[in-house]
């Protein structure tokens, strides 16, 4: 790890200052910051902790019925929040599916959004990596491929975004507030994160010295509640990223289909919103053939970066299994194991 | 650069001079206050290993780094044992076999301990197991670390009333 200076400020606007100087990062909890300082795959000359900074770990409810989530709440306490989870059960569910119980304790809001693919290109310093060393090359084409990308991916990257949060979160129309030396702005979080194009290195919109300090979900995706869920296909049981996964909500009435939100995870450089998978869906009578027919439109425009045409089929029966559980109901618990497709039906009380 | 951290570890107050911000509670843990239960697996979050329990909650010391956890109050497996008297949870590891080499078991125990005070799990073996899904064991001792955890929780008499999402 490279040596650098360590600056603690008691505000958003001494942390932007701070941050304003060239190689300097923000910390929070630091869980993949760390890990990716010790590899050398980052080297800022200056962290800027804003983890003491005040008011940033809040969940507050909003007047239309939404909620306003602090960047620095911790993934385990927005998961275990009562209220969050009655009303977004399909956040819960995607934030319990991911990391380690020790990591969701440390991890917050905005480093999840912010966390950096896990290519194992990127990770590995002596490998040719153009998100890493823009204009090196990519190894990962040609190279051990099947968990890449298979949206959204160029010719000079074909990393995916790692985040099980994101994926429901894009679904509802989450909204990231930034603040930095120009003001405070917002951005959906769908437009948030870039498509690599020829630029991998630049992965979301954020400006320099720009941080998030908020989240918010809009009252409207809470409407969602009674038939919302997250899941997610991993190589083990748990502690694993998602090889594909899929967030479905849903609002049912006399068996059709209102309207309908989907998004994917584990396929593209960023969180999948797919809203030709939602058009198909919405005013529909809720059956298997309507799931598959979203589930191709979802995945018409994917086309395999290497080893990983089989990451399609698995994207779309996922889909398809997304759908059919939402359609059941969100269970009352989240179950044992959150998110897995080999969880037991447990026939738990839905939610009215 | 120098910076002085101080925390609370194990009920003690330590001022820590460090000359170097690198510095992770884990390798502040071991190397400066010389308490080696802690274990150094990975030193990347992914085996639970180095799993402490800071300001009530169960961590991952690797991923911490000491001069941002100032004024905190630190649990480790030195810890946790009331002089002789082992703790309910290393009690029940002993007592079902939940270990082999032990190199992972101080990690395992801070994390159940943090697993039962979360109250999330209750009686149920699959929610342990996920609960307790970032502490690796090589030797495979899972069984009997499940069955620890289980056993730990009822005679600790946790009241897992927290309702959950």
């Amino acid at each position: 790890m490279n040596t650098f200076d360590y600056v603690k400020p008691a505000t958003v606007g001494e942390a932007i200052a701070a941050a304003s100087e060239p190689g300097a990062a923000y910390l929070a909890a630091g869980t993949n910051l760390l890990d990716l300082m010790k590899g050398g795959i980052s080297r800022p000359s200056r962290l800027v902790d804003i983890s003491h900074v005040p008011e940033l770990d809040r969940i507050e409810d909003l007047a239309d019925g939404g909620v306003r989530i602090g960047t620095l709440v911790r993934n385990a306490d927005l998961a275990h929040d009562r209220d969050f989870a009655r009303r977004f059960p399909a956040v819960a569910e995607a934030l319990l599916s991911g990391a380690s119980a020790q990591l969701r304790n440390a991890a917050t809001v905005g480093g999840n959004l912010l966390q950096r693919t896990r290519c194992a290109y990127f990770y590995d310093v002596a490998s040719a990596c153009n998100k890493r060393d823009p204009g090196s090359g990519c190894d990962a084409r040609g190279g051990d491929n099947r968990l890449h990308a298979v949206l959204g991916w160029s010719e000079s990257c074909i990393a995916t975004h790692p985040s099980d949060f994101c994926v429901p979160l894009v679904a509802l129309d989450a909204v990231v507030e930034i603040e930095g030396k120009a003001g405070r702005r917002e951005i959906p979080l769908e437009k948030f994160h870039r498509l690599p194009g020829d630029t991998p290195e630049r992965e979301t919109m954020l400006e320099p010295s720009e941080m998030i300090v908020a989240l918010r979900l809009p009252g409207e995706a809470a409407r969602f509640a009674a038939h919302a869920r997250y899941l997610k296909v991993r190589e083990r049981t748990s502690y694993a990223f998602a090889v594909v996964s899929a967030a479905a909500a849903l609002r049912v009435e006399n068996d059709r289909i209102v309207d309908a939100r989907v998004a994917l995870g584990g396929v593209a450089p960023k969180p999948w919103r797919a809203r030709e998978a939602e058009a198909i869906l919405a005013g529909a009578r809720a059956d298997a053939s309507l799931f598959r027919r979203a589930a191709e439109a979802a995945l018409a425009d994917a086309r395999p970066s290497g080893d990983n045409g089989f990451k399609i089929e698995l994207a779309r029966r996922i889909v398809v299994r997304a759908l059919a559980l939402a359609t059941a109901g969100t269970p009352e618990r989240v179950p044992a194991l959150p998110a897995s497709p080999f969880a037991t039906v447990s026939g738990d009380v839905i939610h009215a | 650069m120098a910076f002085s951290t101080t925390l609370t570890v194990n009920g003690v107050k330590r001022t820590i001079q460090l000359d170097d911000s690198r510095v992770t509670l884990l390798d502040l843990l071991r190397e400066r206050l010389e308490l080696t239960g802690t274990k150094k697996g990975c030193d990347r979050g992914q085996c639970g290993a180095c799993t402490v329990i800071v300001d009530g909650r169960r961590v991952n010391s690797c991923l911490a780094l000491a001069i941002s956890h100032d004024g905190a109050e630190v649990l480790t497996i030195e810890g946790v044992a009331q002089g002789n008297r082992l703790h309910p949870v290393q009690e029940a590891f002993i007592a079902h076999d939940g270990l082999q080499c032990g190199f992972c078991t101080p990690g395992q125990i801070m994390s159940a301990i943090g697993l039962i005070a979360e109250g999330q799990a209750g009686n149920d073996p699959e929610r342990v197991r996920e609960g307790m899904s970032g502490n690796l064991c090589r030797c495979g001792a899972y069984q009997g670390i499940t069955e620890a955890v289980l056993e730990a929780r009822k005679s600790l008499g946790a009241a897992d009333q927290r309702k959950v999402a």
